[in-house]
């Protein structure tokens, strides 16, 4: 079974500021971005990031080929309890989300 | 008219490619502009009012500037000073310039510009009705600001400007928006205001924006149009696709960056190169707001921290890590509570295990036996002292605590000696709001400094 990242030319994440976390999916082509339309919901993020669907956005840029989501993080920036200061790992959970064809 | 603004790189202390910047030099720039600072390293630097990148490494950087800008002789500007641009960093690259100034024989006028604001005036300006939070909402009052350690206020193009216009050949700027000290001329010289910000937004990380990210020279020209953007370093070049994706980059909304006085829209902008290297870009909005505001961040102190790490190559240990956690984890909460007569909420004991999933916790869906697992110990508590003492507590359970009681005493790996490390105080980012001006120098300070005169 294939991944978001087998499909996709690149995929990142960033913080957005200390509360919001950013992530950026380069499609690379028209056909993979129309595929990928189809595919990454905001129901599908929700779920894989534990968030939110009502402060989940969703943007899409066809003229970059590109999906982005932004949330607000589950911890905030440097909390107790975060894991990831800059949130540039948390891109890999959707990059290795299996998709049917 | 046309405004050249120079971008060394995207922040001080990241290094650039020095042929780039002579060769930026030799384009005859207006204005040299470079970021000090971010919280993207986390709430420790706005906290403790300190630099995350070096002193050295900020002075040698520095130090190649200075020499460019007198060949230039046009504003060198830095924006957010020493990472979290409070007073103290100001001073701080003050001091690094006044050295600067006798080492390379130069005289200097400098301003600086202070972002910092004292506790009083926040408290009162929130009581006032002057302090509005952003989404996602953080709860301040009154009482709870006082335990604030720092609050800056991101300074805008008006104080950059306000600076530059004391006739300063080098501008020390505190906290500032990423984009203020790039778009800051174009935007007095009466550039296209929507050019000006996208201009500045797309140059904020230095060549980021270009096919060599880490050359970090580059240049923009703005005008009464539009923006056509450059990078200095050979053998890089910009492109549409490399142009309009940094957009994207840390910023939540792709089409809207919000500016104190405003808001930049780019999703009319139209970008085209215009020969192997450049890019012209168009048909970018800037939206006058009605109140001019400006952008709050504060960092407090919520605890003291001690670690320990420890590591697993035991396979029967490495293959039932997160049991041998959870009993721990059980026993450890119990020997706390009756050697020192702690309540759970007094202390925090995290472990988290490194290979197994110390990034993404309870979000973590792949599963593999690794070969060695590292246990990292997070103690928090109300003091260090007493963070510390936990963790020594903690010290020989750790070396030594059995997955089960009929089984020989286990003896893990301990890295370093002593196995615990004081991290000092924790601490968190404690301020998402924007500020009302009654107009731009409000709650900002300017003072100018004439060097080795």
């Amino acid at each position: 079974m294939a991944t978001v990242s087998d499909r996709v030319a690149n995929i990142r994440s960033k913080n957005a500021g200390p509360y919001w976390l950013t992530i950026d999916i380069f499609c690379g082509d028209t056909h993979v971005y129309q595929q990928m339309m189809q595919e990454l919901s905001k129901e599908l993020i929700a779920s894989i990031y534990q968030v939110p669907l009502d402060t989940l956005k969703r943007f899409e840029i066809p003229s970059l080929n590109v999906i982005k989501f932004s949330f607000p993080r589950n911890t905030v920036q440097g909390a107790r309890l975060d894991r990831d200061m800059h949130g540039a790992q948390m891109s890999v959970l959707l990059a290795e989300h299996k998709i049917d064809n | 008219m046309s405004t050249r603004v120079l971008v060394p790189s995207g922040v001080l202390g990241l290094g650039f490619d020095h042929n780039a910047l002579a060769a930026g030099i030799e384009a005859k720039p207006d204005i040299i502009a470079i970021d000090g600072g971010s919280t993207d390293s986390g709430p420790f630097y706005l906290g403790t009012s300190s630099s995350k990148y070096s002193r050295a490494s900020c002075k040698a950087e520095w130090k190649a500037l200075l020499k460019a800008r007198e060949v230039a002789k046009v504003p060198l500007v830095i924006t957010s000073c020493g990472t979290c641009g409070t007073d103290a960093m100001v001073d701080w690259m003050l001091e690094i310039t006044r050295e600067l100034a006798i080492e390379l024989g130069l005289k200097l006028k400098v301003a600086t510009l202070y972002s910092e604001q004292k506790i009083d005036v926040i408290k009162n300006q929130l009581l006032a009705g002057k302090i509005n939070p952003l989404q996602p909402i953080i709860n301040i009052d009154a009482e709870s600001i006082d335990s604030i350690d720092h609050v800056v206020a991101l300074a805008g193009a008006e104080q950059i400007n306000a600076a530059i216009q004391t006739g300063a050949d080098v501008v020390l700027a505190g906290r500032a928006t990423d984009t203020a000290g790039i778009s800051a001329m174009a935007l007095a010289r009466g550039e296209h205001a929507g050019a000006a910000w996208h201009a500045a937004k797309i140059t904020e990380c230095g060549a980021l924006c270009s096919t060599h990210p880490t050359s970090g020279v580059v240049a923009v020209d703005i005008d009464a149009t539009g923006f056509s953007v450059w990078p200095l370093a050979e053998g890089a070049r910009c492109t549409p696709h490399s142009v309009s994706a940094h957009m994207l980059y840390e910023n939540a909304d792709p089409h809207t960056l919000y500016e104190p006085g405003g808001a930049l829209q780019v999703e009319q902008s139209h970008y085209e190169s215009v020969d192997a290297v450049k890019v012209r870009v168009t048909g970018s909005e800037w939206l006058e707001s009605d109140q001019y505001t400006v952008k709050l961040e504060g960092a407090r102190v919520v605890g003291f921290q001690s670690t320990l790490m420890a590591i697993l190559r035991d396979a029967h240990y490495v293959k039932n890590a997160k049991a041998w956690v959870a009993r721990i984890s059980n026993f450890l909460v119990k020997e706390v509570a009756s050697r020192m007569q702690l309540e759970a909420d007094d202390y925090k004991i995290e472990i988290r295990l490194i290979g197994v999933d110390a990034t993404l916790g309870e979000l973590e869906t792949k599963q593999s036996i690794p070969t060695e697992v590292g246990v990292l110990v997070l103690v928090t508590a109300m003091t260090q002292e007493l963070s510390e003492e936990i963790a020594k507590m903690i010290d020989p359970f750790l070396l030594h605590y059995p997955l089960t009681d009929n089984e020989a005493l286990p003896t893990f790996a301990f890295p370093y000696s002593p196995a615990r490390t004081n991290r000092g105080a924790l601490y968190e980012f404690c301020l998402n709001h924007i500020m009302v001006l009654d107009e731009p120098m409000q709650a900002f300070r300017l003072t100018t400094h004439e060097l080795n005169n």
